[in-house]
C-alpha cells in the first residue's frame, strides 16, 4: 500500500537538464516543487574527480555513469515481423541516470534547429510538391516556430555559457559563423572554443570547396563564464574525456554546473533521488493528474499528491510512463491511430575514416574536447536543392573528433590484420595521424509510419512493467542521405591531404549494438491539433491539462543536429507559458 | 519581566537613535526595513554577528539554539547548552542579569562560571543594551524542551571553580572602549571584531591553559582539524595582500578574486557574516587592515621562494601538481577568479602551520555557497591517490612556486596529519 | 596508496534520509549542495601475482593466447608481459565477468545480429567452456598437446582457425570465442594500467598517447608539434619520482 505523502504543487518525474530547468523557473513562481529521481545524486568533485575521470575502460566501455539494463532497459526489433528482444546491454544508445541526466555526460555540442526545420512538413510540400515525400513518412510541422523559440534558445545559452561564433546576427550574416542558422538576437555568451589541427586542417580544406565552416557552438566553455543565476563555470582544458565522462573542472555546461546549486538553496525545492516513478496517477475521469507513484530503493512505494505533474525523464522512458500511465491513446500501426508511441526518430550518423601521412601529419587527437571542431551546414536541413537527389533531410558535416582514448579511437587501414605484429605496427603508425571522427556527418532522420514505441508483451522491469518497445528501421530516404554526406565528408577529408579515406555511410537494417549518438526522438509529439500529436505547442498534454511532457519526445522528427539546445529552448518556452498563462489559469492553454 | 524590558526598551531606544554606535543603514535581512529599531530585529542581528548558532543549534536538529552540540576544546567535549527560552530546560527562567552576565562576565544561572568555550571574554565588550536586545530575540525564538547535561569535561577540568584562576589570568571584562584617536568606521570594526563577532577565539594562538596569547593575537590557531590563517596585515601569511573590498567581499559572498573558503570558516560566512551589513564588514576589513603583521616574519617576507630546503623534491612536486592540480588551479597558480582559488602568493597556502592546505588536498572541500556566489565548486579528496611523500612534494612545491615562500612539509607531518585527520568525520 | 572508506551519508545537514519503518534508501537533498569529507570513488586497482579466476591451465593458455595476439618485438612487450592475461582474469572474476548490470532476464531467443547479445553465458562461463574446447581441438590437431605447448607458428595456425571458423570447439563457438578474447586482449593492453593490462604503460608509449592528463591548454594551439609529455595513468605517474 503506498505511503501517501503530504501534497506538493509541482512532481518533478526526472532532475536532468529539463527537470533543473523547469525547477528553477517554478520554484521563481513560488511553487512548492518536489523532483524524483531515478538515479544517485553526482558531485562534481566526488564523482567526476580529476584524479580518477580520465578512465576510458570504466565510463566509456563499462557505463559506470549510466543507467544499468539490469535497472530498467528496452526492448528492440526492426518490424513488426520481428520478434522485440530486449536490449541487454547499451550500444546504440547510452542511457543517463542520476541527478544532472544527460547533462553529465553529454559532449555539450549545443546547436539551434533551422527556422525551416519547424516547419518540415509544409515547407518541403512547397518546394518538391507533396509527392516528393515517401509514403510512409510522416513528417509534421512543430506548432512552434523558430522565432517563437529564439529568446528561449538565447536563455539556454547564456545559462551555459554556450561558446561559438554567430552567423546570423539580426538578419546580418557574419563571417565565420554558420551562414544558414537562423538569425539570433544576441552573440554567443562566450567566443568559440579553440580548435586542433585536424579541426583546422578540415576547415581549411571545405573553405577552398567553397563550403563556410564555423566553430561548433560548444558548452565546453572557451574561458570562465558567470551565468545569469550567478553560477561560475571554468575553461575547458582539453582533456578528451568528455561524452561519456562527467567534466571534472566545472567546464562543462550541466545541471551540477549552471543551475542546481542556486536551486538547491531554495527552500521551496526538495529533490529525492534513487526513487523510481513508477506511475503518473490521473483521478477516476483520467483526465487529470493527481501525482506521481514512486518506489525507494527498498521497494516501499510512496504517493505524492501534485498539482501539476512534469514529466522530464529522458525521450524513451517519457513515453514508456505515459503508456503505463494511460495517458492518451496507444499508438497502432496499422490504423495509424493513437499518438503516443508514433512518430519515433533517431540520428542517421556516418563518417569517414581518414589516414594521413604519418610522417607529415599528427593530430595529437586526445587534445580535444565534447564539442570542438569545425562544421559545415551547407548540407543540412533543407539549405541544398533535393530535386535532383531524390531525398530528403540533411546534417552537418564536421570534423569534430572528441577525443584519442585509445580502445576505441584506434583505427587501422582495411586490410591490416586483426591481430599480431603488423596489428601493432598499424596501431603505432595511425593513431596520430588518422581523423577519426565518429558522428561527422550528422544526419536527420526523419518519421515513419512504421517507426514507433509500444509496450513490449513479453519482457518486464523489476516491477513487472512492460519495457518499452521500440520497432525501427532505416528506409531508403536516409540511407541515400547518408551516402550523400558521406561522399562530402570523403571529399573534405581528401582535400585536406589524406592518404587514403574509408568511407563509413549508414547501411540498414539498423543495427542496436553499434552507438549512433543518444538522440531518441518522439513518441510524445507536440503538434497544432489533438488529431495529430499528445502535446500542445506549450507541451503540454492534449489529453491531461495539468501534465506537461519535457524534452526530445516532443520533437516530431529529428533534425540534422544534436538536440540539447531545442530541448533547452523548449523547456524554457513552456516554463514561460506555465508562469505566465497556466498558474493564472489552470487548464488547456490551447483550444484546437 | 517582559513588561520591565518593555519600559527599558522604551527609555533606551530615544538614546539608541542618535547613538554613533547603531548605524543606521544597519541592513538586517532581506526585506527588512533598515530604519526599524525594534529591538527584537537589533537582537536577532546581534545574535548573528555574535554566531550563537554556531555553538548553541544542533545541524540537522531543526531545532534552533536548543543546545546539544558538542563542542571540541583542548581539555575534551563540551555540550552546548539549550538557550531557547524553555523554562526548564532552556534559559526561560533566568533574570536580565544572569543572562546579561553570562555574555560579559562568564558566568551563569546562579553564578556558576562558564567555560570560555563560551566566548565571553570577547563578548563582554557588548553593552548592557546590546545584551538586552539579544535576550529580547532569544525570548521570541521557539521554546524547545531539551534536557542537556552540562558538565561533560573530564576532571580536573569539569571543576567550574578553577574558572576563577583562569579569569584572573586570562579574562578582562569591559564593555568597548572606542579609540578617540580612530574614525567611526574603525571603532565599529574593532567592537565586531574584538568583541561579538570574536575572531581571535579561532584566529588567535592559544597558550598552555586555553587562554589567548595575546602577544600574538589573530596570528593563527590549529583547530578541529584545521589552521584558522593569520589576519593580521603580514603581507605573505595574513591580509597584507588583500584590500578593505577584498575582505569585505570574502565575508559577504565567502569568495573573492583569489580564494573561497571553506570547511568551519565558510560555515560560519554562511551563518554569520554573509548576513551582515555591508557597512559593518567594511567596518572589520577597515579594522583588521590595520593590524600589523608580526615584525619577526619581515625577513622572511622579504625573500623571494627560496630553493627547497633539504630532503624535499620540488620537481617531483611539480610533476604531481602538472597531473593533479594545475587542471583547475593552473599551471602559473592563478586558478579562476571566484571558482577555483589562486595559489601563487595566497596567504592560505603560506601559513606556518600548514593544516588547511592539508586538509583541503587530502580530503578534498566545498566551498561555500552564498546568495551572491553560488556556485559552492568542490575540491576532490586526494587522500586516496597521494602518499604522504607525494602530498609532501605537491604541498611544498606549492607553498614555494610563484613568488610563495613558506616552510617545506614533511612526509612525517602529512602523516600525522592524515591520521588525525581520518579520526575526523568533519 | 591511501584509500578512503566508500562514500557513507554522513553528517552533513544539507542530506537526510528518508526514514520509515523499513530502513528506506532515499536520499533527499535540500538546502545545500552535499558533501562528505574525505569521499572519493576511485577504482580498484588490480594487484598483480595469482589468478582470481582463471585454472593453473587456463592461465597458461590465456597468457600464451595473448602473447600471439599481442607478440612480442621490437615495438613492445608481448600481450603476456603487458600483462593482458593478468586484465582478463581479473574482469572475468568481477562483475563484468558476471555480465552484471546487463538486462539479463528471460525469455532468451536468439535474435539477429542487430538485436545483439541475447546468451545467458557469462564471458566467465564462456572463457571456461572455450578454453577447455581449445585444448581438446589442440589435442586433436596438433599430436596431444594443448595450446600453451604449441610452437608459435602452431598457435598462430589455432588462432586463425578460431578466426575464420575452421578450429571447430566442442561447446562453444569459435568466431564468437576468438572475437570476445581478441576484443579483451586488445581492451586490456589499451586499458589504464591500474585495472592489470598495458603494464608500464607499453602501448600508450607505443603510440604516443599521453594518458590521464588533463590540462591540454598550452597545446591545443601547438598544431602538428609531438607533445614530449611521458604517459601516465591513474595511479601510475612515473614522472612523480625523478
Amino acid at each position: 500500500m503506498a505511503k501517501k505523502l503530504p501534497r506538493k504543487d509541482v512532481a518533478i518525474i526526472g532532475l536532468g537538464w529539463t527537470g533543473s530547468i523547469l525547477a528553477n523557473e517554478l520554484t521563481d513562481a513560488g511553487l512548492d516543487v518536489v523532483a524524483v529521481e531515478r538515479g544517485p545524486w553526482r558531485n562534481t568533485a566526488t564523482d567526476f574527480s580529476i584524479s580518477y575521470m580520465q578512465d576510458e575502460l570504466r565510463y566509456r566501455i563499462q557505463h559506470e555513469l549510466f543507467l544499468r539494463p539490469a535497472q530498467m532497459s528496452v526492448t528492440f526489433r526492426n518490424n513488426a515481423g520481428q520478434t522485440a528482444l530486449p536490449v541487454r546491454n547499451w550500444g546504440a544508445f547510452m542511457l543517463g541516470n542520476g541527478v544532472g541526466g544527460a547533462g553529465v555526460h553529454w559532449n555539450a555540442e549545443t546547436f539551434r534547429f533551422l527556422p525551416s526545420d519547424f516547419i518540415t512538413k509544409s515547407h518541403l510540400t512547397q518546394r518538391y510538391g507533396a509527392n516528393f515525400l515517401p509514403a510512409d513518412m510522416t513528417v509534421q510541422d512543430w506548432g512552434v516556430t523558430y522565432n517563437d523559440l529564439e529568446p528561449h534558445y538565447d536563455t539556454f545559452e547564456y545559462l551555459c555559457g554556450t561558446s561559438g561564433q554567430a552567423g546570423n546576427l539580426k538578419g546580418k550574416i557574419l563571417d565565420g559563423g554558420n551562414p544558414f542558422e537562423g538569425a539570433r538576437s544576441r552573440p554567443y555568451p562566450t567566443p568559440p572554443m579553440k580548435q586542433g589541427y585536424g579541426h583546422t586542417l578540415f576547415a581549411e580544406a571545405a573553405k577552398q570547396l567553397g563550403y563556410k565552416p564555423y566553430p561548433q557552438p560548444s558548452g565546453n566553455l572557451s574561458q570562465a563564464y558567470t551565468n545569469p543565476l550567478g553560477v561560475s563555470l571554468g575553461q575547458c582544458t582539453f582533456c578528451g574525456f568528455c561524452e561519456w565522462f562527467g567534466c571534472a573542472n566545472y567546464s562543462k555546461a550541466s545541471p551540477q554546473t549552471t543551475i542546481l546549486p542556486v536551486l538547491l538553496r531554495k527552500p521551496n525545492f526538495e529533490a529525492r533521488t534513487e526513487c523510481e516513478v513508477t506511475r503518473i496517477n490521473l483521478d477516476s475521469t483520467g483526465k487529470r493528474a493527481t501525482g506521481i507513484t514512486y518506489v525507494d530503493t527498498s521497494g516501499e512505494e510512496f504517493e505524492q499528491p501534485a498539482d501539476l505533474v512534469l514529466l522530464c525523464a529522458f525521450q524513451l522512458f517519457n513515453v514508456q510512463l505515459l503508456l503505463i500511465s494511460g495517458v492518451g491513446t496507444p499508438y497502432n500501426p496499422q490504423t495509424g491511430q493513437g499518438q503516443i508511441g508514433r512518430n519515433f526518430s533517431h540520428q542517421t550518423v556516418s563518417a569517414a575514416l581518414g589516414f594521413f601521412d604519418k610522417d607529415k601529419y599528427n593530430f595529437n587527437p586526445f587534445v580535444s574536447a565534447g564539442s570542438i571542431g569545425m562544421c559545415i551546414d551547407e548540407f543540412n536541413g533543407d539549405n541544398f536543392d533535393h530535386g535532383p537527389l531524390g531525398f530528403v533531410g540533411g546534417g552537418y558535416i564536421g570534423q569534430v573528433q572528441t577525443n584519442g582514448r585509445p580502445i576505441q579511437i584506434t583505427a587501422v587501414p582495411p586490410g591490416t590484420p586483426a591481430w599480431g605484429s603488423k596489428w601493432k605496427q598499424a596501431l603505432k603508425d595511425n593513431y596520430l595521424s588518422t581523423i577519426n571522427c565518429g558522428a561527422a556527418c550528422h544526419g536527420s532522420m526523419y518519421s515513419y509510419r512504421d517507426v514507433y514505441l509500444d509496450l513490449d508483451p513479453t519482457y518486464k522491469d523489476r516491477f513487472g512493467r512492460p519495457l518499452m518497445r521500440m520497432t525501427i528501421d532505416f528506409h531508403d530516404n536516409e540511407i541515400k542521405m547518408s551516402a550523400y554526406l558521406t561522399d562530402k565528408y570523403a571529399e573534405i577529408l581528401q582535400k585536406a591531404g589524406a592518404k587514403q579515406v574509408v568511407k563509413q555511410p549508414r547501411k540498414g537494417p539498423y543495427d542496436v549494438t553499434t552507438y549512433q549518438t543518444s538522440h531518441l526522438c518522439g513518441g510524445a509529439i507536440m503538434g497544432d491539433n489533438p488529431g495529430n500529436s499528445a502535446l500542445n505547442r506549450y507541451l503540454q498534454s492534449w489529453d491531461i491539462p495539468n501534465l506537461f511532457v519535457m524534452g526530445a519526445s516532443a520533437f516530431p522528427q529529428n533534425a540534422g543536429y544534436n538536440p540539447t539546445g531545442t530541448v533547452g529552448a523548449l523547456a524554457f518556452w513552456s516554463a514561460a507559458a506555465i508562469r505566465s498563462q497556466y498558474l493564472k489559469n489552470p487548464g488547456p492553454l490551447v483550444h484546437a | 519581566m517582559r513588561s520591565r524590558q518593555t519600559s527599558l526598551q522604551r527609555a533606551w531606544r530615544a538614546l539608541l537613535v542618535s547613538s554613533s554606535l547603531c548605524l543606521p543603514a544597519v541592513a538586517l535581512a532581506a526585506g527588512i526595513d533598515g530604519q526599524d529599531f525594534n529591538q527584537t530585529e537589533r537582537g536577532r542581528y546581534l545574535a548573528i554577528v555574535g554566531d550563537c548558532a554556531a555553538c548553541h543549534t544542533l545541524p540537522g536538529s531543526g531545532h534552533d539554539l536548543a543546545g546539544g552540540r558538542v563542542l571540541e576544546t583542548p581539555f575534551g567535549g563540551l555540550v552546548a547548552p539549550n538557550i531557547t527560552p524553555d523554562p526548564v530546560t532552556g534559559i526561560g527562567a533566568w533574570t536580565d542579569d544572569e543572562f546579561i552576565n553570562s555574555l560579559t562576565k562568564g558566568t551563569g544561572r546562579g553564578g556558576a562560571r562558564l567555560f570560555p568555550a563560551m566566548p565571553y571574554t570577547y563578548y563582554t565588550k557588548i553593552s548592557r543594551d546590546d545584551a538586552l536586545a539579544i535576550r529580547a530575540y532569544l525570548n521570541t525564538v521557539p521554546p524547545v524542551h531539551n534536557e542537556v547535561s552540562p558538565d561533560s569535561l573530564p576532571f580536573p577540568f569539569s571543576v567550574r571553580a578553577n574558572m576563577a584562576v583562569w579569569n584572573y589570568l586570562f579574562f578582562a571584562p569591559g564593555e568597548f572602549q572606542p579609540d578617540p584617536n580612530k574614525g567611526a568606521e574603525w571603532n565599529r570594526g574593532a567592537f565586531l571584531t574584538e568583541g561579538l563577532a570574536h575572531c581571535g577565539l579561532c584566529h588567535t594562538p592559544k597558550n598552555a591553559l586555553g587562554g589567548d596569547d595575546t602577544a600574538r593575537a589573530m596570528q593563527g590557531y590549529a583547530l578541529q582539524g584545521w589552521f584558522a590563517p593569520d589576519l593580521t596585515n603580514d603581507p605573505r601569511r595574513g591580509l597584507g595582500s588583500w584590500s578593505i573590498e577584498d575582505i569585505a567581499t570574502y565575508l559577504k559572498s565567502g569568495h573573492n578574486k583569489t580564494t573561497a573558503a571553506t570547511g568551519l570558516m565558510g560555515e560560519e560566512i554562511d551563518r554569520s557574516t554573509s548576513k551582515l551589513s555591508d557597512a559593518d564588514l567594511k567596518a572589520i576589513a577597515t579594522y583588521l587592515k590595520d593590524r600589523p603583521g608580526d615584525p619577526a616574519n619581515a625577513a622572511q617576507n622579504q625573500q623571494p621562494a627560496l630553493p627547497a630546503p633539504d630532503g624535499t623534491d620540488m620537481k617531483a612536486g611539480q610533476q604531481v601538481y602538472a597531473d593533479e592540480c594545475a587542471g583547475c588551479h593552473k599551471a602559473d597558480g592563478k586558478g579562476t577568479p571566484g571558482l577555483f582559488p589562486t595559489l601563487a602568493g595566497a596567504p592560505t597556502v603560506q601559513q606556518s602551520d600548514p593544516t588547511s592546505l592539508l586538509h583541503v588536498v587530502l580530503r578534498g572541500a566545498l566551498s561555500v555557497a552564498t546568495p551572491t556566489a553560488p556556485t559552492g565548486a568542490g575540491m576532490p579528496a586526494f587522500s586516496w591517490l597521494l602518499t604522504d611523500e607525494q602530498t609532501a612534494a605537491v604541498v611544498t612545491y606549492i607553498r614555494n612556486s610563484w613568488g610563495n615562500n613558506a616552510p617545506a612539509v614533511s612526509a612525517g607531518d602529512v602523516g600525522k596529519t592524515r591520521a588525525m585527520l581520518v579520526e575526523r568525520s568533519d | 596508496m591511501y584509500r578512503t572508506n566508500r562514500r557513507q551519508l554522513l553528517g552533513s545537514s544539507a542530506v537526510l534520509l528518508l526514514l520509515s519503518s523499513r530502513a528506506a534508501r532515499a536520499t533527499i537533498i535540500k538546502g545545500a549542495l552535499p558533501w562528505t569529507p574525505g569521499a572519493a570513488d576511485p577504482p580498484t586497482a588490480v594487484i598483480p601475482g595469482g589468478w582470481k579466476y582463471f585454472t593453473p591451465q587456463e592461465a597458461a593458455t590465456v597468457e600464451a593466447f595473448v602473447d600471439r595476439l599481442i607478440p612480442a618485438d621490437d615495438l613492445s612487450p608481448g600481450g603476456k608481459d603487458s600483462g593482458c592475461a593478468v586484465y582478463i582474469d581479473r574482469q572475468l572474476a568481477g562483475p563484468p565477468g558476471r555480465l552484471e548490470g546487463f538486462y539479463m532476464s528471460g525469455p532468451f531467443q536468439n535474435g539477429t545480429k542487430q538485436q545483439g547479445l541475447q546468451s545467458p553465458i557469462t564471458p566467465a562461463q564462456h572463457y571456461r567452456k572455450a578454453l577447455a574446447a581449445l585444448d581438446t581441438a589442440c589435442r586433436a590437431k596438433f599430436g596431444n598437446r594443448p595450446f600453451a605447448d604449441l610452437t608459435d607458428a602452431q598457435k598462430d595456425e589455432a588462432i586463425k582457425g578460431l578466426e575464420d571458423g575452421s578450429l571447430k570447439l566442442d561447446g562453444a563457438d569459435s568466431q564468437e570465442f576468438f572475437k570476445l578474447i581478441l576484443t579483451d586482449t586488445q581492451t586490456g593492453f589499451l586499458a589504464d594500467p591500474i585495472y592489470g593490462g598495458n603494464r608500464d604503460l607499453v602501448s600508450w608509449k607505443l603510440i604516443g598517447f599521453p594518458g590521464a592528463h588533463y590540462d591540454y591548454r598550452d597545446w591545443i594551439d601547438r598544431h602538428n608539434e609531438r607533445i614530449p609529455l611521458p604517459p601516465v595513468g591513474i595511479s601510475n605517474h612515473p614522472n612523480w619520482s625523478q
